[in-house]
């Protein structure tokens, strides 16, 4: 095992002796295309609701929440999927969420979450990581959708337009500070700031 | 025997079939109505007049999707002491910080704590039935003429 190793570095670290430096750098070019290609491509598939929800505790709980609130179901038929608001559409924010999202793997793997009642438990600490997310971002992944500048206030309801023209238009507060529970159940909001 | 208990049993039905019998429904009785369409919530923000002093003002606004469980009171969020500066919202009634013996709390009283049990919103449809209540002025002028 150790001469294998010694063998394969005495390899690398020495200058090719049969092949060219043109080809190994059209080959390294290639296989980097393949690469790349298949990287995205498992990127991709981690990003869409049938992978999210192949995990009991997403489809039982979180899943279900979802599918009576107007993000799910609506007059006009679009709907918001799972990372449509839980991943950050730009490349580099995602890969940083991604990367975030191997604790999720580690909690997948321990099941800290694995019942209906853990889930509960969990539920506070769990949503406040997504409520700090959004504040942190300014609710980005609401703005992917409503975006701030196309909303016309004179067709909102008096209260919501006076709302958003207060505390969204100076942005003193951004969607979440107010919208909070909208696609999801709430845990016990008894101290969370604007509840009560 | 028993073809005979059959039809004995499908007698009341028969006899009710034939009378259609005048109710508020549009249509038969064994025949499954058409379900009435949804109407709108009503979404003027505009206060309505009450019926009588002690009636639970109905709600002007909108409010599909408002949960009100054990975990969180999204009417609170904008009618409750704390929040009604923020919001402009009118406070909820005094009343509601009361427990049943009149001592305040500094919370909603939990027996106040659903708030769509006494308030609703409202939509215009047409009532099914004509409404004969009369406001109190009505009956207090009505007795002064007479």
């Amino acid at each position: 095992m150790l001469n294998y190793i010694k063998e394969l570095w005495h390899t690398i670290s020495h200058p090719s002796r049969y092949y060219s430096l043109g080809i190994l750098i059209t080959a390294g070019f290639i296989a980097g295309i393949f690469f790349w290609g298949g990287f995205n491509t498992a990127l991709e598939a981690t990003n869409t609701e049938t992978f999210c929800i192949s995990c009991h505790e997403m489809k039982n709980n979180v899943y279900q929440e979802l599918q009576s609130t107007i993000h799910y179901t609506n007059r006009s038929g679009v709907r918001a999927t799972c990372p449509d608001c839980h991943v950050p559409h730009d490349w580099t924010d995602k890969i940083a969420r991604k990367m975030q999202a191997s604790k999720e793997v580690w909690g997948k793997i321990f099941g800290t979450i694995n019942t209906r009642e853990k889930f509960l438990e969990k539920r506070l600490e769990l949503a406040s990581h997504e409520w700090d997310r959004l504040k942190a971002n300014d609710s980005l992944e609401c703005r992917n959708c409503h975006e701030f500048h196309y909303m016309d206030f004179t067709r909102q309801s008096v209260r919501a337009e006076e709302a958003h023209s207060k505390g969204l238009l100076k942005g003193e507060k951004t969607c979440i500070d107010c919208h909070k529970g909208i696609a999801h159940e709430l845990p016990d909001m008894a101290g969370i700031e604007g509840w009560q | 025997m028993k073809q005979l208990l059959g039809l004995l049993l499908l007698l009341p039905m028969l006899v009710i079939a034939g009378q259609d019998i005048a109710t508020m429904r549009s249509t038969n009785l064994l025949v499954e109505p058409e379900a009435p369409r949804l109407e709108k919530e009503e979404n003027k923000d505009l206060k309505r007049k009450r019926s009588y002093p002690m009636q639970p003002p109905t709600i002007p606004h909108k409010v599909a999707g408002y949960r009100v469980d054990l975990n969180s009171n999204k009417c609170l969020s904008c009618h409750s002491r704390r929040r009604v500066a923020e919001t402009q919202a009118p406070m909820v009634s005094v009343t509601h910080y009361m427990d049943r013996d009149g001592n305040f709390l500094a919370e909603v009283s939990p027996r106040r704590y659903f708030c769509n049990q006494c308030h609703v919103p409202q939509m215009e449809v047409r009532p099914l039935v004509d409404n004969t209540f009369q406001d109190v002025d009505n009956i207090l002028k009505n007795e002064q003429a007479q």
